[in-house]
């Protein structure tokens, strides 16, 4: 169903409010269950009082319900749901920093990069760097191909999804600190002063 | 009005109702300290002689009353010293507010006196903490903190101040609005598919339970459980939590299940076709190997938290629901059942049992603890409150004071937490003064945490201490003595005297070693008002059976000697 999605992995996506700590909490609990994770990102959304996660994990359909029930647990967490079950984008990004040094490798990297959605985003006499973006699995093939010019450094991003078509993941909750500064404005007009 | 933090603390206490508080006071709690004077007519506070006592005395307190229990503590230590209280809170779903003192904002991080990051170290074991770093966030946080504390599944919520927050000064309005949180909706009702589905599975059942756990007494679905049972004529089996949830006379309970349960429970668990699981979480307690846990049965498994769905157990039917509204939705649709054979059944594992009950035992000149809980039980008219700490007494407290009423025992169960019994009854009492409070404590416990009898004293506050003093740690002692070839190590105790420490507290006293001496001790503690300790020297190498040993299978059971082979 997922696109080109690895076959044990499965995708939790959580809208949490971005606050302080939040993300301690979530590391916690995933620590305390013994929960494995693969990866995890995590990112503002377009509402900045939310942030939204992507958890991927190395787990079955039943597990990754569990990871769900104990994440909806937290109360900073305000929307969990596994993707897995629907069609969806999936997106990582790595940086690949590779050989570049004679005109072999040079070559052969210019000719990998044709063929997949990467682009070279800084040459050197001695090194390039290759942006790569992609799927997981796509990613996986690429840098196998690149491997054999030498890696010398490589950052990935981890994994972030999004449901396809009107599978819309998102809420329109206000924030709780909209709601204190309300409390703040009745302060000084129509409140009720104790 | 302009109000300080430390005031605004105490304005908020006020309008969830908090009528007392366990604590301790240091420096970076000092202001609210000196901001309660103004509110001691309205909230009183207990001095406790250990943060560890006001935790538990706080939990004792919401136990019994059902309300949120309040402690207060300063940093670094004072809170850390809380840290066993807020985790036996959790693991028994007790809703409890805790305040901590925190150093001044400036100085966070900066490893000042006595700072400790207690939110970072109560994170996993609390339900949610706070730390508040502006004193306009302050009301709205400590509304927040009661609303989750008492709401879904209970639990102990701590809110850290800064010193500097208490001091802050700013024009005061209460929030007045519902506490929103986007990320926090405990479910209520089911959905009518999973009512169907727990229907069909009650209607094709033959030999069905009911495992009925704490949650029936915190969702206050006494009358509802009890409808099921009656309705469908289901045996009921209980969790050591779930202990009153029904009155155990009643005829359908058969005991409680688990790892000193009784057989007629067990038995009856691993035999049946359907369980119904009512606000119980499958702890390892009560299912012993999870491969051969009832392997014949179907599950409906209800329970507010949807995490406890599947974690253990896998439910052919899972509700993640309140109980109470979930039984109302579901017992309109119940047809009349019986189950004659079934029930039969079950009734001779009964029978078997109380062939085996020690109180059939002829024991000339020994004072076993169970005649001592059973007696106790006989002279309260089995309607005390009783608080217990953790170990062989707890267990036979369970099997030897049946309740009858929601709420009566108050133990440590998922956490298994010493220290627990004395502190914890010193809070029901406060939050449930009419009624009859027994601490029952083994001597190991209670040394942990006895330093409270000068609580006791101060507030000359009418608990009973029944010390069972065995000169061991006698649950330890007792897997040593199974398991570890009596090798008794570190299980012997060598005690002080209790009765002379308990006039050192000025505590009425007195000391029983003979059976017939029980009833005149328990007469004259009843007699007083205020707090008592009778120490109960009893034998000193008993055995708590039934016994499923740790992992072994439910029906794996050593049983209880019959009279004549103990």
């Amino acid at each position: 169903m997922a696109e080109a999605s690895s076959e044990n992995k499965m995708t939790v996506v959580a809208l949490v409010e971005n606050e302080p700590g939040v993300l301690n909490r979530i590391a916690s609990m995933f620590r305390r269950r013994a929960f494995n994770i693969d990866s995890l990102t995590v990112g503002r959304t377009h509402r900045p009082h939310i942030s939204r996660m992507t958890i991927r994990v190395v787990a079955g359909p039943e597990y990754a319900m569990k990871i769900a029930a104990n994440l909806q647990k937290l109360v900073n967490v305000i929307d969990v749901r596994v993707l897995d079950n629907e069609p969806h984008i999936e997106r990582d990004l790595a940086l690949i920093k590779v050989r570049n040094d004679d005109a072999d490798s040079r070559n052969t990297i210019t000719e990998i990069c044709d063929r997949y959605p990467a682009r070279i985003v800084d040459v050197g006499p001695e090194v390039a760097i290759i942006e790569m973006v992609g799927t997981e699995a796509i990613l996986e093939a690429f840098i196998e191909e690149v491997k054999p010019t030498g890696i010398v450094e490589m950052i990935r991003t981890g994994v972030v999804s999004m449901g396809r078509g009107t599978r819309i993941h998102d809420t329109t909750l206000i924030n709780r600190r909209k709601l204190i500064e309300a409390a703040s404005r009745a302060r000084q007009g129509n409140g009720r002063i104790v | 009005m302009k109000l300080k933090g430390s005031e605004i603390i105490m304005e908020c206490l006020l309008r969830e109702g908090v009528d007392v508080m366990f604590g301790y006071p240091g420096g970076a709690i000092l202001p609210t300290y000196d901001a309660m004077a103004k509110y001691d007519d309205r909230i009183h506070h207990v001095l406790v002689r250990h943060e560890q006592g006001a935790s538990h005395m706080a939990d004792g307190y919401a136990r019994a009353t059902g309300k949120v229990g309040v402690c207060i503590a300063t940093s670094g230590p004072g809170a850390t010293n809380l840290v066993t209280g807020l985790a036996t809170a959790m693991m028994d779903s007790s809703a409890i507010v805790a305040i901590t003192g925190q150093v001044p904002i400036p100085a966070i991080g900066s490893d000042a006196f006595q700072e400790t990051d207690v939110t970072g170290v109560t994170l996993p074991i609390t339900k949610h903490n706070y730390l508040v770093t502006d004193v306009n966030e302050l009301a709205y946080t400590i509304k927040e903190a009661f609303y989750i504390a008492r709401t879904g599944r209970p639990g102990p919520v701590l809110v850290d101040v800064p010193k500097d927050v208490q001091n802050a000064e700013i024009e005061f309005v209460y929030p007045d609005a519902d506490v929103m949180l986007p990320g926090y909706h405990p479910p209520s009702e089911a959905r009518s598919h999973e009512i169907d589905g727990a229907l069909r599975l009650i209607n094709e059942a033959e030999r069905p339970i009911i495992l009925a756990g704490h949650g029936i007494t915190m969702s206050g679905a006494m009358n509802e459980v009890r409808e099921l049972a009656e309705r469908a004529q289901i045996p009921v089996a209980l969790t050591l939590l779930g202990k009153g949830a029904l009155p155990e006379e009643h005829p359908l309970v058969i005991g409680m299940m688990g790892m000193h349960g009784e057989a007629s429970a067990n038995l009856a668990i691993q035999e049946a076709d359907l369980l119904i699981a009512l606000g119980m979480r499958f702890d390892d307690r009560v299912t012993g190997n999870l491969k051969t846990y009832a392997r014949n049965a179907r599950k409906i498994h209800i329970d507010i938290d949807r995490s406890e769905i599947n974690k253990n157990v896998k439910a052919d039917v899972g509700i993640a629901g309140d109980l109470k509204a979930v039984l109302t939705q579901l017992l309109p649709k119940l047809p009349q059942k019986s189950h004659p054979d079934w029930i039969r059944r079950i009734r001779d594992w009964l029978e078997d049992s109380s062939e085996r009950d020690i109180l059939n035992y002829e024991t000339p000149g020994k004072l076993m603890t169970a005649q001592v809980i059973n007696d106790i039980w006989r002279l309260t008219g089995g309607n005390a409150i009783t608080v217990t700490d953790v170990g062989q007494h707890q267990m036979l407290e369970a099997q030897y004071y049946p309740h009858q009423r929601p709420a009566t025992l108050l133990t440590s169960g998922g956490l298994g937490t010493m220290g627990f019994g004395f502190p914890a009854a010193i809070g029901a009492k406060f939050g449930q003064p009419d009624e009859e409070i027994w601490a029952i404590v083994g001597d190991g416990g209670f040394q942990m945490t006895l330093c409270e009898m000068a609580t006791a004293r101060q507030e000359n506050i009418n608990v009973n201490i029944a010390i069972i003093n065995n000169h061991f740690l006698g649950m330890v002692r007792q897997w040593q003595e199974l398991f570890f070839e009596k090798r008794y190590q570190a299980t012997p105790m060598v005690n002080p005297d209790f009765c002379k420490l308990a006039d050192a507290y000025d505590i009425p006293n007195r000391r029983v070693s003979r059976r017939d001496e029980v009833e005149k001790a328990v007469d004259f503690a009843r007699g007083i008002d205020g707090p008592t300790l009778i120490e109960f020297v009893v034998e000193k190498e008993e055995m708590v059976y039934p016994m499923v040993p740790a992992g072994a299978d439910l029906h794996d059971m050593k049983r209880r000697p019959k009279p004549g082979e103990a």
